[in-house]
């Protein structure tokens, strides 16, 4: 079993409210926030799947899809 | 389950501020009960009123939105009538520690089967911003506008000089830490505190000065440390968070059953 690889970034802006908690804390600086102040994946292919945003988002809004899954 | 089976996505967006970290504690929440693999049907959860009172109306379990202060005297209610189900007790740190203070204290003596999540932002977040039990010495809120000078409880002494069978503490940055402690809470047959300091940008943050939601976690990153480290020996100033006391102790509702037993048996 190898390390989990992004399959998509799921972010429903529709419920991010542009904390910018995901875009600040990503170890890998993927996230950045468009010109409505809604998060979106800007370098997907830096992810490494740690699932940080997904877990601190208070808005519940992102999701980590992975291969495995 | 995925998470989102144990929503009322109807309800989403959600009615909390930008950042504000109650939305944090659902989500830590949601999953460790996403890895105990709990049923919906097994789950009751009360809450009081507040802000952080709002976090039943979106999740899909049995769900009581009762009055302020009083949600673990609902809670025990309902424990003691269904022992069988896993009773879940979100509160905010006045609804707990403020006017439900007397509610708090007794519940965890008698030990009962309640796992009880304090979401502390230091402030009454729904009604504007007043002090709470928690505020601490210092702090400013709109009620306390040249300082606040009474002095806070230490939510995890209280909890273990009360009686809880498991007390811990943890915050909304440590994320992974929030999922894993909420879950042995729930596991723990008997009462447990799980306390959770979680930013209120709006009225705490903003009061005292302390920035966004971002930097408000930076605070929380910075400013603790796990239970028993190193540093935190060197600098008693830092807050400890990990779990603080985790004993098995007789359960109320057990003890309760076999009362019961002995009263049938003497008929
Ligand atoms: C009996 C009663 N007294 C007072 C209130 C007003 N009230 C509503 S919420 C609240 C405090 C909320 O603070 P907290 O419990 O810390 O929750 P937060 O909003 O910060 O999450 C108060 C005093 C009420 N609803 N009922
Ligand atoms: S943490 Fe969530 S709500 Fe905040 S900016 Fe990122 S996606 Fe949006
Ligand atoms: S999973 Fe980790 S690396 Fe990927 S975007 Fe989220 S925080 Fe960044
Ligand atoms: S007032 Fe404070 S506690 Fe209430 S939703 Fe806004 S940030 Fe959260
Ligand atoms: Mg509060």
């Amino acid at each position: 079993m190898g390390k989990p690889k992004l399959k998509e970034l799921h972010i429903r802006q529709d419920w991010c409210k542009g904390c910018g908690i995901c875009v600040h804390f990503c170890p890998q600086k993927v996230l950045e926030l468009d010109d409505k102040d809604k998060a979106f994946a800007a370098r997907p292919q830096d992810c490494i799947s740690c699932r940080l945003c997904e877990l601190r988002c208070p808005d519940l809004a992102i999701e980590v899809e992975t291969e495995e899954e | 389950m995925a998470i989102k089976d144990y929503l009322r996505e109807r309800f989403f967006p959600h009615m909390w501020c930008p950042g504000c970290g109650h939305g944090t504690v659902l989500n830590g929440m949601l999953r460790a009960i996403e890895n105990l693999a709990l049923e919906k049907n097994d789950i009751v959860m009360v809450s009081g009123i507040g802000c952080s009172a709002r976090i039943t109306g979106y999740v899909d379990f049995h769900t009581l939105h009762t009055i302020h202060g009083r949600a673990l005297a609902f809670a025990t209610g309902v424990k003691m009538s269904r022992p069988d189900l896993n009773l879940i007790v979100p509160m905010g740190d006045g609804d707990a520690l403020a006017i439900g203070g007397n509610h708090f204290i007794h519940a965890a003596r008698r030990n009962i089967d309640i796992t009880a999540i304090i979401m502390n932002n230091r402030i009454y977040g729904m009604t504007g911003g007043q002090f709470s039990p928690l505020t601490g010495y210092g702090k400013m809120a709109t009620t306390a506008p040249y300082a606040n000078i009474d002095h806070a409880f230490d939510t995890v002494s209280l909890a273990i000089s009360a009686g809880a069978t498991f007390v811990a503490r943890t915050t909304t940055y440590h994320v992974k830490q929030l999922t894993d402690i909420i879950q042995k809470a729930i596991q723990h047959k008997g009462f447990s505190v799980v306390e959770v300091l979680t930013q209120c940008p709006t009225y705490f943050g903003r009061k005292n000065k302390e920035g966004g939601a971002v930097e408000m976690l930076e605070n929380y990153k910075n400013s603790t440390t796990p239970v028993g480290s190193q540093a935190g020996q060197v600098n008693p100033d830092l807050i400890e968070r990990g779990i603080f006391v985790e004993k098995q102790m007789p359960e109320y509702c057990s003890e309760y059953s076999k009362i019961i037993q002995k009263a049938v048996k003497r008929k």
